[in-house]
């Protein structure tokens, strides 16, 4: 309580407010307790430091005022660049954020194109170099693989079939690839509609790669004749041709053309025909439009896509002379000119299908 | 070259907070500050700061009883903003060059010493009242501030009587002084 009228008492001395006995008192107070004199300092800041805040606050206020007003009255005006620039300030941290993510995606991507391109450039380089600089190796890997690998290709399945064969003489007669039967100690044909008759190789010759067979069995019985010819005249590029063959139990159809006159490597023996063509097709006949025998299938270069070779039928009439000068068989007659000329493929297979036979070397 | 009256009137409507002189600067070196801020990557709310800083700076100068500001009150104004901009910038970091090297074209070191001087005390007195709370904050500016009396202060918040109200005035005056003296540097 004494304390409380104590700071009244300063408050007044300090505000000049005592009367002058009062002050007299006071100051003598002051001057004998220091105590008092130190309070009485203190007070003065602390009245003065409070005076200066209320006078900073009161300016403060006015100036928030008077900015306000000049606002709203329109004598000063917002700067127009405020915008961006609050934009800017707004959302420069997003944007920094946005630009590195952008940076490092793009960083990223780079490394990885630069890590992957450069294999992928060079194996196709690698590819290039292969296929137009070592194409001449290539060719004679190829033909050491079709000159060997046929052979055995038909070697391997010749514990069940071999390839195709086809009827030159009702008699039963039929022609066929040498490779399809060399190194076969039985042989036996199987027809479309599944019956098999026991046959004897009656001509082989490596060379042309032709073969001819004879069935030897008493159930076949021969058709009254055979509805295609062997074509004698040479056959144009682009003709269309179709073959049929046993590259599986069942006969299968397939159609091409005639791509190229001599076969593998320049080969005037053969041609090449763009066939589907799997092994067993060996040996099937590839005939023309009009249903003439225009070539036996023979092999495929098996590195090129839809490179078949077929021996021109020229060759086959050649190997028959051969084969006729031999009296057992001179009696041989080749079928003269196609009968199917004028019927639509769908009627030719179904008049040619039965005289193609499934040849089996054992 | 010396401020011309109307100048030093405005000056001294200033140092007593005349809302007239105050407006009268105001309109017319607002807008040039504003442009400095804002073309130098500020805000209009930075621009209204500096510019009230600045002419708080102008107040303690008046306040300290000197009109002469050997410039025009808006070469003043330009300079002392100028460097509280530039000095804002460094804290923030995006004024990359040296204060000392921004050379101001007329002497301002002094006021915005003192400026900074007092702008310490006010912070310290404003942190101490708001440290203090309600209903003391209240109580002692109408007192010290508003000069009101104890009566009319008894009954505006409540108490009893005069006797009441000044009982509490004192506990509130004890605290927010042991507040204030307890970070309050002599200066």
């Amino acid at each position: 309580m004494e304390e409380l009228n104590l700071i009244e008492s300063i408050e007044r001395y300090i505000h000049g407010e005592m009367l002058p006995e009062e002050r007299v008192f006071f100051e003598e107070l002051r001057k004998n307790n220091p105590g008092v004199d130190q309070m009485v300092v203190e007070h003065t800041v602390f009245l003065h430091q409070m005076e200066k805040y209320g006078d900073r606050r009161n300016l403060k206020a006015t100036l928030q005022d008077v900015h306000n007003d000049l606002f709203d009255s329109g004598q000063i005006k917002q700067a127009r660049e405020t915008k961006i620039v609050r934009l800017w300030l707004k959302y420069r941290k997003v944007i920094a954020v946005a630009a590195s993510i952008a940076g490092i995606t793009a960083l990223s991507i780079s490394g990885i194109t630069n890590y992957f391109a450069p294999k992928t450039t060079n194996r196709s380089i690698e590819n290039l170099r292969r296929q137009i600089s070592v194409l001449e190796r290539r060719t004679n890997s190829l033909n050491n693989k079709i000159n060997q690998a046929p052979p055995k290709n038909h070697t391997e399945p010749a514990f069940k079939f071999g390839g195709t064969g086809f009827l030159i003489d009702p008699k039963g007669y039929l022609l066929t690839n040498a490779h399809v039967v060399s190194n076969a100690s039985v042989t036996s044909v199987q027809n479309i509609k599944g019956q098999e008759f026991k046959t004897m190789i009656i001509y082989l010759d490596q060379a042309s790669d032709l073969a001819v067979l004879k069935i030897i069995d008493s159930n076949y019985k021969s058709p009254s004749a055979i509805p295609y010819g062997i074509s004698r005249s040479n056959i144009d590029l682009g003709e269309a041709i179709f073959t049929l063959g046993y590259p599986r139990d069942e006969i299968v159809y397939g159609e091409g053309y005639l791509s190229a006159k001599t076969g593998f490597r320049g080969d005037t023996l053969s041609c090449q025909i763009s066939v589907a063509a799997n092994p067993g097709n060996s040996g099937g006949p590839v005939l023309d439009k009009n249903g003439e025998v225009i070539g036996i299938l023979s092999n495929k270069q098996t590195e090129a896509q839809g490179a078949v070779f077929a021996i021109r039928s020229r060759y086959i009439l050649d190997a028959l002379d051969e084969v006729k000068k031999d009296s057992a068989y001179s009696n041989i007659r080749l079928p003269q000119g196609s009968s199917v000329k004028s019927l639509d493929r769908i009627q030719q297979i179904k008049k040619i299908q039965e005289c193609i036979y499934m040849v089996k070397s054992y | 070259m010396t401020t011309d009256s109307n100048e030093q009137g405005l000056l001294k409507g200033l140092a007593q907070n005349e809302r007239k002189s105050i407006e009268a600067i105001y309109r017319d070196h607002y807008s040039m500050v504003q442009s400095l801020i804002i073309n130098n990557s500020g805000t209009s709310d930075d621009a209204k700061d500096i510019f009230q800083e600045a002419l708080i700076v102008l107040y303690e100068k008046a306040r300290s009883g000197s009109f002469e500001l050997h410039a025009q009150l808006k070469t003043y104004i330009y300079a002392v903003c100028r460097r509280m901009w530039l000095k804002r910038l460094q804290m923030n970091q995006r004024f990359s060059g040296d204060l000392a090297n921004a050379e101001d074209t007329i002497s301002i070191a002094e006021d915005l010493e003192r400026y900074e001087h007092r702008n310490a005390d006010f912070e310290l007195m404003e942190r101490a009242m708001q440290y203090l709370g309600e209903p003391c904050k209240s109580l002692l500016e109408s007192y010290y501030l508003q000069k009101k009396n104890m009566t009319e202060i008894a009954r505006e918040f409540g108490y009893t009587n005069a006797e009441n109200a000044k009982n509490q005035k004192y506990k509130c005056l004890m605290r927010l002084k042991k507040i204030f003296f307890g970070q309050y540097k002599k200066p």
